[in-house]
């Protein structure tokens, strides 16, 4: 399906998301939408990974076993994090990260 | 042969009592407690009889002498083959003697606490210490090596310091516990210091290899000279000190007099016949190796003659009565050391060594007694001085007797116990030296004055107005009156210089009454004398000692002695010593720490804004770290 896509290609999508990624959760406030953000780091790593395989070691699944391990453990995560926001909704009536600093010394 | 291997029971009940009463003494009504207390050292008294009859009559003697034997030996601390700390019991004829002593002394002490100490809060706490003291003592007499006697050494003056201190909410019971306490523990570094160099030198804790005729302790540390002594004359000074400590010798005796806080049983038990025996008894067992340092054994017999003319000085002057009887008891002891000092080594050289122990053993009885008959008068008239005492023989019976029969017997009058031991001890000292001969004869008539005074001061004069009739005290309190009060009249015709001597050996000895009969002469002057003055109350005593002026004050004053402590203490030893140590402590030692601290303590305050709670400046921090190391890393990689 991507014969012959060079490789810098996927690097360049991989590392624009894992920017976007980054600036997404440097700097939005909604905690949605910085596990969002987090989705998105995930994913590129995943992409990578993928890329690298096909291109490199075309007759090993190493990269392909590991993306598919990345995307079970990120559901989990995902998962597990949403629950912890619902609960600081229910406690605080928001979720602004910003108004979470309880927790420093 | 038989076999003693029984004798450890004599250590283990007094232990086994402490343990069991100390644990469970609130659980049981007091007079549990005190039953039990009494019933253990009961049993030990009877199983020191036995011992005595089966040693001294039924086991065989060798070459004619009494056998040293172990009557069990185990290695309780291996630590090389070479130094290695047993535990075990040696019986000749001086520790059998003391055990005699000790368990006679102990089980009436309990019978007359069971009375004395009665509805006294802590009588159980008092019940199991007097346990735990009569264990440190018999384990003390019958040590088989100086290490295990120097481990129950210093079991004694912990319990001991728990018994003077037995009223601990009194502020000068507790002054006196700790007072006690630490100058016996100063004198026992010494003996330690004492203990280390002799072993060093002689390679062997052991007292019959130490005390045996092929001793290493004659032959090796001879050489070295330090100060013009050698190794081992010095060696036994420090053995000395530890023993001048316990016994009360000048200058360590200023905790004696002070001890007497503690309740009245306790001061018959520890200040009278057990704790301040202690040193008599260790010279005793060194005896041999003393002997072989002449220096050493010279200045025993200084020490001692000089604190019984010191202590009976003092004795003269005091009004509270257990103290008149605390210095009586140091003028005694330093008696015992004087004989030892004198004595030679060897059947009749050792005259001095046999009358010492006599002394010891009568003096056992009618001291217990004096201050047991003390007991029984502060009981009645609730008062220690006896200037507020007077005209007692009418309620008093059977104490009156009793203290009288002990005076008589301290005093020195035949038959009475003390007559024949302190006759033979001024034999010793005539044969030996002049000077010391005269002191201790003069001290005998001064014991006879001191006594006496005791006596009538309490028992004669007028009535005084007391709270309520005094009254005889309880059948507890006056049986073991009676029974030292018989001991202290028949004791003195216990043939010791067939039993006690200091190889063993038995041997023959007269009274020699060309001394005797001035002994008892001077006895009964001062005697006169005290009759005189205190018979009837009379201005005539007073008149005296304003004529003596600077020295009877100098004498009530104890001679300053306390003063002299308290100056070396106080003003040399903490100005110059403690106060800059505690100084370097405060500002150097402290102050490093503190310092430390407080750096800590300003860096963290400073930093510690980095922990805002902001999740994203964490999150931002970490990644430009990341950021960071990957630049680094490329760069590196790339040159």
């Amino acid at each position: 399906m991507f014969e012959g896509v060079p490789i810098h290609w996927f690097l360049v999508l991989s590392t624009t998301m894992f920017f976007i990624g980054i600036y997404g959760f440097l700097v939005r406030k909604n905690l949605i939408t910085m596990l969002m953000s987090i989705e998105l780091i995930l994913n590129s790593v995943c992409i990578n990974f993928l890329a690298f395989n096909k291109i490199l070691f075309p007759e090993h699944l190493e990269g392909m076993f590991f993306t598919l391990f990345i995307i079970a453990v990120a559901a989990a995560e995902a998962s597990v994090a949403i629950a912890i926001i619902i609960n600081i909704y229910r406690r605080l009536v928001n979720i602004d990260v910003e108004k979470m600093n309880e927790m420093k010394y | 042969m038989i076999d003693f291997s029984y004798t450890i029971w004599i250590l283990l009940i007094p232990l086994i009592v402490f343990v069991v009463t100390g644990l469970t003494g609130n659980r049981f009504k007091p007079i549990v407690t005190g039953i039990i207390g009494t019933t253990g050292l009961g049993v030990v008294f009877l199983l020191s009889v036995f011992t005595a009859y089966k040693y001294f009559f039924v086991l065989d003697k060798v070459d004619g002498a009494f056998q040293r034997l172990l009557a069990l030996n185990f290695t309780w601390l291996h630590l090389t083959d070479k130094l290695h700390i047993d535990i075990g019991v040696l019986l000749d004829p001086i520790s059998v003697m003391m055990l005699i002593v000790i368990s006679t002394v102990s089980f009436m002490v309990h019978i007359y606490s069971l009375g004395y100490m009665k509805g006294e809060k802590g009588f159980a706490r008092f019940f199991s210490i007097l346990s735990l003291f009569s264990f440190s003592m018999l384990g003390l007499v019958i040590a088989t090596n100086i290490f295990q006697m120097y481990i129950f050494w210093e079991l004694v003056g912990v319990s001991s310091f728990l018994l003077i201190g037995f009223y601990y909410e009194r502020d000068s019971a507790v002054a006196a516990s700790k007072k006690a306490f630490i100058v016996t523990r100063f004198a026992d570094l010494g003996f330690l210091i004492g203990i280390l160099v002799l072993s060093y030198t002689t390679g062997t804790f052991d007292f019959i290899t130490l005390t045996g005729p092929n001793s290493p302790a004659f032959t090796s540390g001879q050489g070295i000279m330090f100060l013009g002594m050698s190794t081992m004359t010095w060696s036994m000074l420090f053995i000395f000190m530890g023993g001048a400590g316990k016994s009360a010798m000048f200058p360590l005796h200023i905790w004696l007099p002070d001890a007497m806080e503690g309740p009245t049983p306790v001061s018959a038990l520890i200040h009278a016949a057990t704790m301040v025996v202690a040193g008599v008894y260790l010279v005793a067992r060194m005896f041999p190796i003393f002997h072989h340092q002449e220096s050493a054994l010279e200045i025993v017999a200084w020490v001692g003659g000089f604190t019984s003319l010191f202590a009976a000085v003092i004795a003269c002057t005091q009004y509270d009565i257990k103290r008149v009887l605390a210095y009586s008891t140091m003028s005694q002891i330093g008696m015992m050391m004087l004989a030892l000092g004198v004595s030679g080594y060897g059947g009749e050289d050792g005259l001095g060594y046999m009358a010492s122990m006599f002394h010891l053993f009568t003096h056992a009885f009618f001291k217990a007694l004096l201050f047991l008959g003390a007991g029984a008068i502060i009981h009645a008239v609730h008062s220690n001085y006896m200037n507020e005492m007077g005209g007692l023989r009418k309620y008093l019976p059977i104490t009156h007797a009793t203290f009288l029969i002990a005076c008589l017997a301290i005093a020195g009058i035949p038959p009475f116990a003390g007559f024949f031991s302190k006759d033979e001890i001024l034999v010793a000292v005539f044969h030996h030296n002049k000077i010391l001969f005269a002191m201790a004869y003069l001290v005998a008539g001064m014991t006879a004055f001191y006594m006496f005074r005791l006596y009538f001061n309490v028992f004669w004069g007028k009535d005084q107005h007391y709270h309520h009739t005094p009254h005889e005290a309880p059948a507890t309190m006056t049986i073991p009156l009676i029974i030292l009060a018989i001991g202290s009249t028949f004791a003195g015709f216990i043939p010791f210089t067939k039993l006690v001597t200091s190889d063993s050996q038995p041997f023959e000895t007269n009274t020699e009454w060309g001394i005797a009969i001035p002994a008892v002469f001077i006895a009964l002057v001062g005697i006169g004398i005290a009759t005189m003055l205190y018979m009837k109350k009379s201005e005539t005593s007073k008149k005296i000692s304003i004529a003596l002026g600077g020295f009877y004050i100098a004498a009530f004053n104890k001679f300053y002695i306390d003063q002299v402590y308290l100056f070396i203490t106080k003003k040399i030893l903490f100005n110059l010593v403690s106060r800059p140590i505690a100084w370097f402590d405060r500002h150097i030692v402290d102050g490093a720490m503190n310092q430390i601290a407080f750096v800590t303590n300003v860096a963290s305050d400073k930093i510690k804004g980095f922990q805002s709670g902001q999740l994203q400046q964490y999150a931002l921090a970490f990644v430009s770290g990341v950021i960071g190391l990957a630049l680094l890393f490329t760069y590196l990689w790339t040159n």
